[in-house]
């Protein structure tokens, strides 16, 4: 055999060698590995014991429950309640329409090569509020009116999150713009308004708006608790949309907003036409991230009184005829939230790779 | 004719083309609506705050507040004003973000670097450490602390025991307090001196080392004054130390310190949330020091402490620091969550029960919210000053 067809030599990954490698290199490695391994064993063992092993899945109430593993009966029986608070029951299927509706939008998102996936996004944005408007609330085409005091449980969080980011996007968008603004007033306000939102705790401006707005207004004119909540938290996620936004028209070069100049284009021409498109797409993976934090600060308007789906858990895992079970009340809305933040956040990352057009070295 | 043509300018645009004309009128529109949205807002306010019988100003501050607090660092009791409520309410969100703040760095940091280990276990536990956390929202886990895992505790009676001096049950932690007699100004003393010492090595040592070349152990002999000289003016001046050690009494613990649950169960919520974060950050501030720094500095023929302490360190921190302030800003903004199981923090008692007793929601909020402008602005001022410090200095 000649040197120029030789194969490189094989790099034969036997478990030993990999073990050596990666877990027994140094004399401390493998202390850190026998310790860690140690606490992972027994910790895993008696989780899984309790989860599954020892768990109860089967059975009607609190009595079918052993206590020696997880009472998950206690979810399977009140998952209801869990995902739809008090909406009535015969009423629900307007609520599965919607969690269809919003499965049908943005699943293929997650899917690189689903034809059209542009328009299911586009769906998402427009025709998808605009139906769960009508579909949700009721009282037209003959709809029966659901108050939104019996809204609750998954439903109002994902309607909390969902309405906050689209309402703050256009906001973000105009308060991003004025704070790039070459007019000093409008850039002060744009900024102090920005500062003072970002600077305050999500709980008080849910305290605000729910204690405060109704003296701003004049007299005869209210809300329901939740337009209100939902008024707090768009204002505050549009400051912080409006950083991400920001963020986004920094990184678009001069000579952009240049030739737009050069062409004749008026500001909104230019900004509409050139500017915004290039910026909104870089920083769909920031838009992204700041949706997964509004998805998590959702569980504050528990605190308001609203029964989000921590708010409806929190209300029955101190319920007389169920005992003990907040541990697996808390799993379940864990691994709830847990599920989307994860996927999501693993999308955005995704998305960043894909639109690094590699100027970075 | 000819005289005209030489005074007259070129047709500039009609007024209302002109871009400083226009934008001096949007920026005339801008003010005059938020004059005219403040201005109805105010009156609104008034007239229902009127029609309301809410009476106005901030003479309530002075007002007895009549309700008692678990727990003030500043001496309070329900005789004194609801001013006196702010301080509490304020010292006691300090307290929790500045413990938070303290033991959220030390373990993001253990946790980032343990991220980037060669040991593939350390890394991959890291790992499911900052993607379970990080996920979840932080108020479940102050509920997951505070009633699944601190609820779950023993009563007083039954409590555990670590040492015979301190005890854990479901009332809090109780951990022996430090009282310091009379010559323990001596070991104040010698920790000031061990203090001043050090930092004069410190210059001695690098002034050295730029004349000489040689190395001093600064780090050394710093640890064994800062230690040895404090602990031997402790016994100089014949341990003047005791231990007020908990006891039971009755129902409860009398004597020491108590760390109640409620603030036990924040700090531990706050902490190992914001840790997830920080891990991310310093992962990242580590891997942004490109691999060619350290190969130089080894090709200096420096050791590897030293490569990392002044090679990879101090470019890593220049971009750990930006996101670690937000982070910083984050938790003390969070620690307001503390209303929700009941820890007497600035929102829980100022914006809680002192605004529901007064009902002057307009003064209460606008304190509140003028307070955590405050802690962001200065926190993020300090941390600029330390930006501008560690920032690279370009010719």
């Amino acid at each position: 055999m000649t040197e120029s067809t030789m194969k490189p030599p094989k790099k034969a990954l036997t478990p030993v060698k990999w073990m050596r490698e990666h877990l027994f290199s140094t004399w401390y490695n493998s202390l850190l590995t026998v310790v860690v391994g140690y606490l992972v064993v027994t910790s895993v063992g008696p989780l899984l014991n309790w989860a599954l092993f020892d768990a109860n899945f089967q059975g009607a109430d609190a009595s079918d429950c052993s206590g020696a593993g997880a009472c998950w009966l206690f979810i399977s029986q009140r998952l209801n309640f869990f995902i739809y608070g008090f909406y009535p029951d015969e009423l629900q299927w307007r609520v599965d329409i919607m969690f269809l509706l919003l499965a049908v939008a943005f699943v293929p998102q997650f899917i690189e090569r689903f034809p059209g996936r542009k328009w299911f996004g586009i769906f998402g944005m427009t025709g998808l509020p605009v139906i769960g408007y009508f579909l949700i609330p009721g009282g037209n085409f003959g709809l029966e009116t659901v108050e939104s005091t019996k809204w609750g449980g998954l439903m109002l969080t994902l309607i909390l999150a969902y309405i906050g980011i689209l309402a703050s996007l256009p906001i973000g968008v105009l308060l991003a713009l004025g704070r790039r603004s070459e007019m000093p007033i409008i850039r002060g306000l744009s900024v102090v308004f920005i500062e003072v939102w970002r600077a305050v705790p999500l709980i008080t401006v849910l305290f605000m708006a729910s204690v405060m707005l109704p003296l701003f207004l004049p007299e005869g004119m209210n809300f329901e608790k939740l337009m209100r909540a939902l008024i707090g938290i768009t204002l505050w996620q549009s400051a912080y949309m409006a950083e991400v936004i920001r963020g986004g028209l920094q990184a678009i070069p001069r000579g952009q907003y240049e030739a737009a100049d050069a062409l004749g284009l008026g500001y909104w021409k230019k900004m509409g036409l050139v500017v915004l498109p290039q910026a909104l797409k870089l920083v769909i993976p920031g838009i992204v991230n700041t949706f997964i934090s509004l998805f998590k600060d959702t569980t504050l308007v528990l605190i308001i009184g609203l029964f989000d789906v921590l708010g409806t858990v929190q209300s029955t895992v101190t319920d007389p005829a169920w005992q003990n079970v907040a541990v697996e009340g808390y799993v379940f809305v864990a691994f709830c939230f847990w599920i989307f933040c994860f996927g999501i956040s693993r999308y955005s990352q995704n998305l960043e790779r894909k639109l690094d057009t590699g100027h970075k070295t | 004719m000819k005289k005209q043509t030489i005074d007259s300018k070129p047709a500039g645009p009609k007024p209302w083309y002109d871009p400083r004309v226009r934008s001096l009128f949007f920026q005339i529109l801008a003010i005059a609506a938020v004059f005219w949205a403040g201005w109805t807002l105010v009156e609104n306010t008034l007239s229902n705050m009127e029609s309301r019988g809410i009476s106005t100003g901030f003479g309530f501050l002075d007002e007895t507040a009549g309700f008692g607090i678990i727990m003030s660092l500043v001496p309070y009791d329900s005789t004194m004003s609801y001013g006196r409520t702010f301080w509490v309410g304020l010292t006691n969100t300090l307290l929790v973000s500045a413990m938070g703040i303290i033991a959220a760095t030390l373990l993001g940091f253990i946790i980032g670097v343990a991220r980037l280990s060669s040991n593939w276990l350390v890394a991959k536990v890291s790992l499911f450490y900052i993607e379970v956390i990080r996920n979840i929202p932080l108020l479940l886990q102050i509920f997951f602390w505070y009633f699944a895992v601190l609820g779950a505790l023993p009563s007083p009676r039954q409590s555990i025991e670590v040492g015979g001096t301190m005890f854990l049950n479901n009332r809090g932690l109780y951990v022996p307090e430090p009282l310091t007699q009379d010559g323990f100004g001596l070991v104040w003393g010698a920790l000031l001196f061990a203090i001043a010492a050090v930092v004069g090595i410190r210059t001695w040592a690098k002034k050295r080392q730029l004349a000489t070349g040689q190395i001093f152990p600064t780090f050394k002999v710093s640890v064994a004054i800062l230690v040895v000289l404090p602990v031997l003016a402790y016994f100089i001046a014949g341990s003047p130390l005791e231990w007020d050690v908990p006891a039971l009494k009755g129902f409860n613990f009398g004597g020491g310190i108590t760390i109640i649950p409620e603030l036990a169960a924040l700090w531990l919520a706050l902490s190992l949330y914001t840790a997830s974060f920080i891990a991310e950050i310093v992962r990242s501030g580590i891997l942004s020091v490109s691999k060619g720094q350290t190969e130089a500095s080894k090709a200096l023929g420096l050791p590897n402490g030293l490569t990392l302490r002044l090679v990879v360190i101090p470019q890593a921190m220049r971009v750990i620091i930006p996101p670690l302030t937000s982070q910083y800003l984050n938790l003390a903004k969070n620690s307001s969550l503390a209303t929700a199981i009941g820890y007497p923090d600035l929102v829980a008692v100022f914006m809680g029960t002192t605004l529901n007793q007064t009902g002057q929601a307009v003064e209460v909020v606008a304190i509140t919210m003028a307070v955590y402008l405050t802690i962001s602005l200065s926190i993020s001022l300090l941390m600029n000053i330390y930006n501008r410090a560690v920032a690279i200095k370009e010719r």
